[in-house]
């Protein structure tokens, strides 16, 4: 690790003024010092922040060489030897202690040293001395069973019946004879599925209701999860929930077994009144410690004597929650016998982020050294640049490679990037700062034309330089010279950007522009469906209004006063109008040109016009249009022409551009790419199914490669009432690095604002232009494969006319050659577009890496979020080419293949019951799990062939912070807080057992917003939320909150509103009311439970993963 | 009877009629003999103010390959009510509405004076007038400028009534839609592509599913003026529509390079223009108008390709056989104009540009369609203007003298057969039994369609005498021949005009001076040059100039009086003595000679050749040339450079240009300022007579010619001095320096050249 680097960068960005005045010389050649500071104003902005910096390097003392193996372990150990003695108790009990630990990790470490961002991990285990010398997550699986006694869990879980589980209860811990009997081979599936119904059958425990239930509370059918065990947030009440509803299921009693499982001890509520509402909820467990979070550490004694909580006798206090669950009674014994891991005793993504948020959210990022692990996506840091591009550009599945392809293959670990090239920025970082070359261009290295980069090595006094990439020695230009200092740095070194910092940009000459000319600024054109499903629906009316002051907000280029994008409209059904615009005309022109049959563009003057210009005609022309087309009784559409006639004309004006699609139906009239319904649910799980991903006739593969040739951006807004094949309408979108936006069954009360938001959106945001971008390394790895919304004529360059700042890119690389511990290894992301005033830019991006020759530390500089990025892109391009199941094996083959490669190589010796998870995967199988039962790879009955092909669209171009929350959406409870604080609540895990039924959760996974309203949640929560007086009136389905001048109404729209602005598409909230029928939907998204398509549930698959690991290292 | 001369003329003023024979012979044999053949021309429309219309139908003969018309030369049995055809002999009962008819009480067509009879009739429903303009924007803005007021001013001229509709072309084709309100609304399509008459209207929207098209007819019960109403409607209801949207109409806004001509889509626009018309109004009268600026440049139809540096094809490629888009435009637009034709429309071009546009390609549309053809130099001509606004001129009556869709029928008696004809027409390919095998011009066929006509379009047509040579007509035998035009009036009536004519057969043996003596030389020079024209559209030029002097020789040699061997003894009698002089310069004229003419030019001068009538042809043929002098009132001179003196004022009219020419003495006075001198006012009035008398040819003349006012030594003499016979050459310079005319620089013969040689030849056995 170059330590040397991070260190100077504070100086002399510190003294601006000599600095400033080398780089001017250096620059335009020009003598004077005196240059005032103008053009390199926006340089000197950031200085103050680079002045602040000093610090980052130094105290980095802690290196992670030193520090023990970053994995935690899912301690046996406590467990094990309380094992003999509890039972399953241990069980449980090791896992949540363990959750603990991680967490604990995180917050200690950080008092001490906080600087040191970077080696958090390690020096996070420290402080446990003891018992994390091997940090490992292990969690016993022996006993848990990898047959899938996860079906129980939910049902297992909440539903305690008060009286019986007394009984049951201390039967369970007789259960820990069963335990050594746990047959391991029952079939998970089969008892997940008689497990849920189960659950859902209505709960009749008479006396319970009657005791502390309003009669309302009895109809509730899954009362069971909230009405979970209230457990003592320290006492790790939480995990006894399993286990005494383990304990009770033994007892193959068809009284319902688990009661109200092991309610939560008086007392408890009493210390944490606060948490009433959470008790109810019956998580205790997580939930606990996280609020308090310095309170739970104090926990950690706890942690040694695990047993103690496991045993909270059963509930003698009825939680008001936990109704008594009838279903339960319904229940073949012998399902509750089942038994279960405790979930709370497995790694939990929230608490995954929340420890890294409280570890790494309050110090910036430096990127000076190399190899450094960002913060978590979820994490909200500060990225100081100093040499390597900002996470927020590139994020690597690790940040340490292997130095041998052997090494790469033994692992599995996929060596990926996740690049999103021109990503939007806080306001608080600087923008890329743009380079001028003059005229003879960027510097490059002679053989590999890797651009001027930090790594370039300067040699011969500055006369020389040789490419860190390629070994390559190129003269530097005689206008680039300088000389270098003692230490063979350039003396202008902080003066040039592309030398200090990991991203910038240079301005392109005309040798980097489509036929050497320099392009025009490029055209916006609006293609408005016409027919009639279009027009009834209300939506051509509503855009042609919003598009009337949208206008006035296209992208501008810094501080320019109007934008340089030209705009043309096009209306179509089964023809295509074009509209003569032009500022000296009267009223517009239409021009209908019907010969769909060979596109062309039937006016060039007037057709693309400048808005400020014709604002009059145009106004004019989107008064007109809905009213031209009201009675229109054309239901055929076409689709290919439409976006031929957009890219011809842009075309003819020879610029680049974005065509904005708004399209309501499946393209059947005459006309090339002419399309037939083609649905087939009969399709599913056969070895046909990919052809429902992939699109129906080859001509729209043809029609996106013109357009990318052209420049021509597609983004696609679509209204179906039915089957549109959007497999097919997407290729040319997705080819071109534009968007799909899909509203079903579009309404205009209740999708305008969704749409709308998301057209302003879309219209407002960057865009940059017919870019090419290529990714260039150093020696040894190449990159082979790329994944996202592009297109690619050869093999290394992706090509995308159009790229904006949500659109990722997803490079895999692979060995080709052996790579140095010394020299690390290089990745350099260059991006030639053109920008949204015309100009035309290379942005440059580069990153180092560390290169190892032990596996440990490949395990320990992984990026779970980021693999999983890229295996769902993988696995989702998969779909296309092999059976569903085919992928989803591969997937988990492949994880296996990783966690096992690292027991068998870097974990602690244990025993082979034991799952050891690397700690920077411990989430690995959760996250997989998400993706496995993904509506792309386990759609379920109701999700529709184009959803499934729409997601699939999606998924392939975001970023590491949307997969992550997509596949593993955020939960929050929103009244466990006071109303009055300003922090995000934290999140609860997204099972169905995490939610109480008496309060109110809110949903996101970046597409849906859900708002869940529990069954018996207090009436006053009800009137401040929905103004109604009762749970009853809440009108489920509503997708608004009606905006009421109360704090919590307050807080909740706010809390709305702010996850909304995080997500780069509008989400439409869907209130679902508990026990409503929309609460299906709702719980697809509870991801760690059981899938009614057939996903398992956590637990289950971790058992699953648990027993593919075991038999590869046997 | 009077003399011939006075027959003939009364013939033509009564029905239009011009035969080359008055008397025919009576056998095939004679009959080829005589060279001439017997033939006529035909005005089916000639103006007849004194003519009104019956109001009833005509009375046909029952026999079904006859189907004659009544007419004066029937003969009727007023007592059994019954008539004879003439033509088949068939004995017809008469229909019951002619019960009264006796020998006082004659129906009209039955009177002699009603040789010339027209019927109205009613039949179908009365579709107004169509007028779908064409309108290339590919003009220079003056042009367009101009050319849109002239559209403008059109909609003035229109019947209230009439559908307009309005396409534009460029590099793309424009289909106006009038009805809509607020935004004006086109169907544009590719010009680079060809589609048929289906594809067309599929795109236009004019082809409705069959549901909507029951709502249509429920709403209104005609469908098909509703479903077109789109792109057709009528003036009065979208007359400041229109005028607004042609107003704005801006010029191909399309760049056009350096070193580039604009893309004109000509071909693909008129295949739209009649696709739409195919699919709206089939058999209605309607007009296309096509005005264009400049040659077609691509699609279907394309005469020359863009860059300018390639000239377009002119007679020396085409002889080269270098004309590379020639033949697939033709056909492109051949098709065009039998699908034009077949479908009763007509189209007109209107061709104003400084260089060729394609007429050459394209005047197969307006010749098979009776469209008109115009050709200026400008849009900003009065030539155009006036000629345009011609085309709206009316009659006594008030009516358009324009009529659409007609047919005609020929009818003869048994010694003739059809031969076939000549004129804005195409065949209908209707052989009855009184076609000949012997073939001229359009033939096959007794009917031809006639798309739209006027007042002078005039046909010739060509018979055949039939009779043997051994089976004699009895003595006072007539021959008879029927022409029934049935055709769609301006006021969109029904009306059928029937002509109906006999002359007297003769034995051309024992009596050739009779015939000789009914030889109508201006018909007989017009008719053989309608063929030489007809047969030079596909031939060389050289191998009709050898044809129509071996017919002249021919001829000369039948009915000249002279000695064997000796020229000096020709003698032609009064009845032929100028037809040799016609055929001389018939022979120098562009319709012959291509020399110095553009293909367009050429095809041009022929178009109009092939439809005017007698007068307007032998102008032609032989210009007018009238002198003004202070010798003594204007007069005609003779057609030669011997006229041409510096004392004279001369006005030549050619048909297609009237030039005034001023004499040298004439031209210095004026130059001198003499007819501003109130003493020289005389002077004043001689300047102005030829002017005034300009003006009244200008005034009738459809199309305007080109007006030249020139003088000694102008550039623009060269106008006269091309069509005067050049008696004085360079060649014989005895005639310098003699008061006798101004000596012509060429090498072509003089008419006294001709004649010798004529004589010679003539009088020679060798042939």
């Amino acid at each position: 690790m170059n330590v040397n680097q991070p260190a100077p960068p504070g100086v002399p960005y510190g003294q601006p003024q000599p600095g400033y005045t080398g780089y001017q010389s250096s620059y335009g050649g020009q003598p004077g010092p005196i240059i005032p500071p103008s053009p390199y104003g926006a340089y000197n902005g950031p200085m103050p922040g680079y002045q602040q910096l000093p610090p980052p390097g130094v105290p980095r003392a802690p290196p992670s060489s030193g520090t023990p193996p970053a994995s935690t372990t899912v301690r046996g150990p406590s467990s094990q030897s309380a094992y003999g003695q509890f039972g399953q108790g241990d069980v449980q009990n090791g896992p949540s202690s363990t959750v603990q630990m991680q967490r604990a990790p995180v917050s200690q470490p950080f008092v001490p040293a906080p600087v040191a961002p970077l080696v958090n991990q390690p020096a996070a285990f420290q402080p446990y001395g003891p018992p994390p010398t091997s940090a490992q997550v292990t969690t016993q699986m022996a006993g848990m069973q990898i047959s899938g006694p996860a079906g129980p869990p939910p049902s297992g879980l909440g539903y305690g019946l008060p009286p019986t589980s007394m009984a049951s209860a201390s039967g369970s811990f007789q259960g820990s004879n069963l335990y050594g009997s746990y047959p391991q081979n029952l079939a998970p599936p089969t008892s997940l599925a008689q497990a849920h119904p189960g659950a859902q059958t209505p709960q009749c425990c008479a006396p319970m209701q009657a005791s502390s239930f309003p009669p309302s509370a009895a109809g509730g059918p899954r009362p069971p999860s909230i009405a979970g065990p209230s457990m003592p947030g320290q006492s790790f009440g939480g995990p006894p929930v399993s286990q005494s509803n383990h304990a009770s299921s033994p007892p193959p009693q068809t009284q319902p077994p688990m009661p109200g499982p092991p309610g939560p001890p008086p007392p408890m509520h009493s210390s944490q009144p606060g948490y009433q509402l959470q008790q109810n909820g019956s998580f205790g467990p997580a939930r606990g410690p996280q609020p308090n979070y310095g309170g739970a550490y104090s926990g950690a004694p706890n942690f040694a004597s695990p047993p103690g909580p496991p045993q909270p006798p059963p509930p003698k206090r009825l939680d008001p929650d936990s109704i008594p669950s009838p279903q339960l009674n319904e229940l073949p014994p012998q399902q509750k016998t089942r038994h279960r891991i405790d979930p709370d005793a497995i790694p939990s993504p929230i608490q995954v982020i929340e420890d890294d948020r409280n570890n790494r959210g309050s110090e910036p990022f430096v990127t000076g050294a190399r190899g450094q692990v960002p913060p978590l996506v979820t994490t909200n840091f500060l990225v100081k640049d100093q040499g390597n591009a900002s996470p927020r550009y590139i994020r690597c599945t690790s940040y340490n490679i292997p130095c041998t392809s052997d090494m790469a293959k033994q692992a599995q670990v996929p060596l990926a990037a996740v690049i999103k090239p021109l990503a939007k920025l806080p306001p608080e970082e600087a923008p890329p700062y743009v380079v001028d070359h003059g005229e003879s261009g960027p510097v490059r290295c002679n053989r590999c034309k890797a651009y001027m980069c930090p790594f370039m090595q300067f040699i011969e006094g500055g006369r020389r330089f040789q490419c860190c990439f390629c070994s390559c020695v190129t003269e530097v230009p005689p206008q680039y010279f300088q000389h270098l200092d003692h230490t063979g740095k350039r003396v202008d070194f902080y003066d040039r950007p592309e030398l200090s910092l990991g991203s910038y940009e240079f301005l392109a000459t005309v040798d980097y522009c489509k036929n050497n000319k320099f392009p025009r600024p490029p055209a916006f054109i609006f293609m408005i469906d016409v027919s009639y499903n279009a027009v009834r629906s209300g939506l051509v009316r509503l855009l042609c209004e919003e598009l009337k002051s949208l206008l006035d907000f296209l992208p501008r280029e810094g501080g320019a006063e109007e934008s340089a994008i030209r705009v043309g409209f096009v209306t179509y059904n089964k023809v295509l109008h074009f509209y003569n615009v032009k500022s000296s005309l009267a009223q517009p022109q239409m021009m209908v040109v019907s010969d769909v049959a060979d596109m062309f563009v039937p006016l060039l003057d007037g057709f693309l016009v400048n808005v400020s210009e014709s604002r009059t005609v145009i106004t004019s022309l989107l008064d007109q249009i809905p009213e031209m087309f009201a009675d229109t009784r054309e239901t055929e559409t076409v689709f290919a022409p439409v976006i031929q006639a957009g890219m011809e004309a842009l075309k003819a004006a020879e610029c680049p551009g974005k065509l904005f699609l708004f399209h309501t139906s499946l393209p059947i009239a005459e006309a090339p790419g002419k399309l037939k319904n083609r649905d087939d649910r009969k399709l599913l799980n056969t070895d046909k199914e990919k052809t429902l991903f992939q699109p129906q006739t080859g001509f729209y593969q043809s029609l996106a490669k013109e357009c990318v040739a052209q420049g021509c951006c597609v983004d696609l807004f679509l209204f179906p009432n039915q089957y549109v094949d959007v497999a097919t309408l997407g290729v040319v979108p997705y080819h071109t690095g534009g968007s799909i936006y899909k509203y079903a069954c579009f309404q205009v009360e209740s999708d305008q604002e969704r749409f709308l938001s998301d057209l302003r959106r879309d219209v407002q945001k960057d865009v940059g232009f017919d870019a090419v971008m290529r990714v260039r390394t150093s020696t040894g790895i190449r990159a082979t494969d790329f994944f996202g919304a592009f297109y690619m004529s050869n093999t290394t360059d992706v090509e995308l006319a159009g790229l904006d700042g949500d659109k990722t890119v997803t490079v895999e690389f692979k060995h080709d050659d052996r790579l140095s511990e010394d020299s690390g290894a290089l990745i350099q992301c260059a991006l030639l577009y053109t920008s949204c005033a015309g100009q035309r830019r290379l942005r440059i991006h580069n990153l180092s890496l560390n290169c190892c020759t032990q596996l440990a530390d490949l395990y320990r500089n992984c990026e779970t979020d980021t693999l999983i990025n890229y295996l769902a892109k993988l696995a989702y391009r998969g779909v296309l080419s092999s059976p569903v199941k085919t992928v989803r094996d591969a997937l988990i083959s492949q994880c296996a293949q990783i966690l096992a490669c690292y027991r068998k190589n870097c974990a602690s010796p244990s025993s082979a019951g034991q799952l050891i998870l690397p700690e920077c995967m411990k989430l690995l199988p959760v996250y997989l799990n998400c993706v496995l039962k993904s509506d792309v790879l386990q759609p379920g009955v109701e999700v529709t062939t184009d959803d499934r092909a729409y997601v699939r669209q999606l998924v392939t171009s975001m970023d590491v912070a949307e997969t992550n929350v997509f596949f593993y959406p955020r939960l929050l409870p929103l009244t466990k807080v006071p109303v009055e604080s300003s922090a995000e609540p934290p999140a609860v895990r997204a099972s169905e057992e995490r939610l109480s039924k008496g309060d109110v959760y809110l949903l996101e996974n970046g597409l849906n917003l859900f708002l869940w309203v529990g069954a018996s949640v207090q009436q006053g929560v009800v009137q401040s939320l929905f103004s109604v007086p009762s749970f009853s009136q809440i009108n489920s389905g509503l997708s608004a909150l009606p905006v009421l001048e109360n704090p919590l109404s307050k807080r909740v729209r706010d809390l709305i509103d702010s996850f909304r602005a995080q997500r780069s598409r509008y989400m439409k909230l869907i209130v679902v009311k508990q026990e409503d029928k929309l609460e299906m939907l709702f719980k697809h998204f509870l991801v760690e439970d059981k899938s009614l398509s057939g996903g398992a549930s956590y637990v289950d698959f971790l058992c699953h993963m648990h027993k593919e690991i075991r038999q590869l290292l046997s | 009877m009077a003399t011939y001369l006075e027959f003939i003329q009364q013939n033509e003023e009564q029905d239009g009629v011009r035969f080359s024979w008055n008397v025919w012979p009576s056998s095939r044999l004679e009959a080829t003999r005589m060279v001439v053949p017997l033939a006529c021309l035909l005005t089916p429309l000639k103006e007849r103010p004194d003519l009104p219309p019956v109001q009833y139908e005509p009375v046909l003969c029952s026999r079904p390959t006859c189907k004659a018309v009544l007419n004066p030369l029937c003969q009727v049995d007023y007592r059994a009510k019954l008539w004879a055809c003439n033509f088949c002999f068939q004995r017809n009962q008469f229909p019951p509405a002619y019960a009264g008819i006796s020998e006082v009480n004659q129906p009209a067509e039955l009177m002699p004076q009603f040789s010339t009879i027209e019927y109205i009739v009613q039949r179908g429903p009365q579709t107004p007038l169509i007028f779908l303009y064409v309108v290339d924007t590919c003009l220079e803005e003056e042009d367009l400028q101009a050319l849109k007021e002239s559209l403008q001013m059109s909609l003035s001229l229109l019947p209230p009534d009439a559908l307009v509709g309005l396409i534009t072309f460029g590099r793309m084709v424009q289909v106006h839609e009038l009805s809509c309100e607020g935004i004006s609304k086109s169907y544009v399509f590719r010009g680079t592509k060809d589609l048929t008459a289906k594809q067309i209207q599929d795109m236009l929207g004019l082809t409705k599913p069959a549901m909507s098209a029951q709502q249509a007819r429920s709403v209104q019960p005609q469908g098909q003026p509703f479903i077109s109403s789109r792109f057709l409607q009528p003036v009065h209801k979208i007359d400041m529509n229109l005028t607004d949207l042609l107003g704005e109409l801006q010029r191909d806004p399309w760049p056009v390079t350096q070193g580039k001509r604009p893309l004109r889509s000509t071909g693909v626009a008129l295949s739209i223009a009649v696709g739409l018309l195919e699919g709206t109004f089939p058999n209605t009268g309607a007009r296309i108008m096509l005005f264009t600026g400049g040659p077609p440049t691509q699609g279907p139809g394309m005469v020359v390709g863009d860059e300018l540096k390639v000239p377009i094809r002119s007679w020396h490629d085409i002889e080269k056989d270098n004309a590379r888009f020639m033949k697939k435009a033709t056909k492109h637009y051949e098709m065009l104009a039998n699908r034009t034709a077949t479908n009763g429309h007509c189209i007109d071009i209107y061709a104003c540009a400084l260089d060729q546009t394609g007429l050459l390609e394209m005047k197969c549309c307006a010749n098979l369609t009776g469209g008109h053809m115009v050709m200026g130099d400008s849009f900003n001509t009065s030539l155009f203007k006036q000629t345009f606004q011609r085309v709206f001129s009316r009659d006594f009556n008030g009516d358009f003298r324009m009529a659409f869709g007609a047919t005609l029928d020929v009818k003869t008696s048994r010694e003739l057969k059809i031969s076939g004809a000549i004129g804005p027409c195409i065949s209908l390919n209707v052989k009855g039994p009184c076609v000949s095998e012997n073939e001229y011009g359009i033939s096959g066929t007794s009917q031809w369609k006639i798309c739209s006509l006027d007042p002078t379009s005039t046909l010739a047509i060509y018979f055949e005498v039939v009779n043997q040579h051994n089976a004699p007509i009895p003595q006072g035998g007539r021959g008879a021949i029927q022409f029934v035009t049935q055709y769609q009036h301006s006021s969109t009536q029904r009306r059928i005009r029937v002509t109906t004519v006999a002359r007297n057969w003769a034995d051309a043996q024992n009596q050739l001076q009779h015939i000789e003596a009914a030889f109508d030389q201006e018909a007989a020079a017009v008719l053989m040059a309608r063929l030489g024209v007809f047969r030079a559209e596909s031939e060389e030029g050289p191998d009709v100039l050898r044809w129509l002097d071996r017919q002249l020789i021919r001829l000369c040699q039948k009915f000249g009086q002279y000695n064997k061997e000796d020229p000096n003894s020709f003698r032609l009698s009064d009845s032929f003595s100028l037809y040799p002089q016609f055929m001389f310069h018939l022979r120098r004229s562009p319709f012959l000679q291509v020399f110095n003419n553009s293909p367009d030019e050429s095809s041009y001068y022929r178009h109009h050749f092939a439809r005017q009538d007698l007068t307007q042809s032998l102008i032609m043929i032989q210009p007018i040339l009238y002198s003004y002098s202070f010798h003594g009132p204007p007069e005609p001179v003779l057609l030669d450079s011997s006229s041409i003196l510096a004392d004279r004022i001369l006005l030549m009219d050619t048909f297609f240009q009237i030039v005034i020419y001023l004499g040298e003495t004439i031209a210095q006075w004026r130059k001198a300022g003499y007819q501003d001198m109130p003493e020289y006012e005389n002077f004043k009035h001689l300047l102005q007579a030829p002017l005034d008398d300009a003006q009244d040819i200008l005034q009738t003349r459809f199309p305007m010619p080109r007006y030249i006012n020139t003088e000694h030594g102008g550039s623009q003499a060269r106008f006269l001095l091309s069509k005067v016979n050049p008696s004085q050459t360079h060649n014989n310079l005895y005639a310098w320096g003699q008061e006798s005319g101004a000596p012509i620089l060429t090498d072509d013969v003089s008419l006294q050249v001709f004649m010798d040689h004529l004589k010679k030849l003539a009088v020679s056995s060798a042939s």
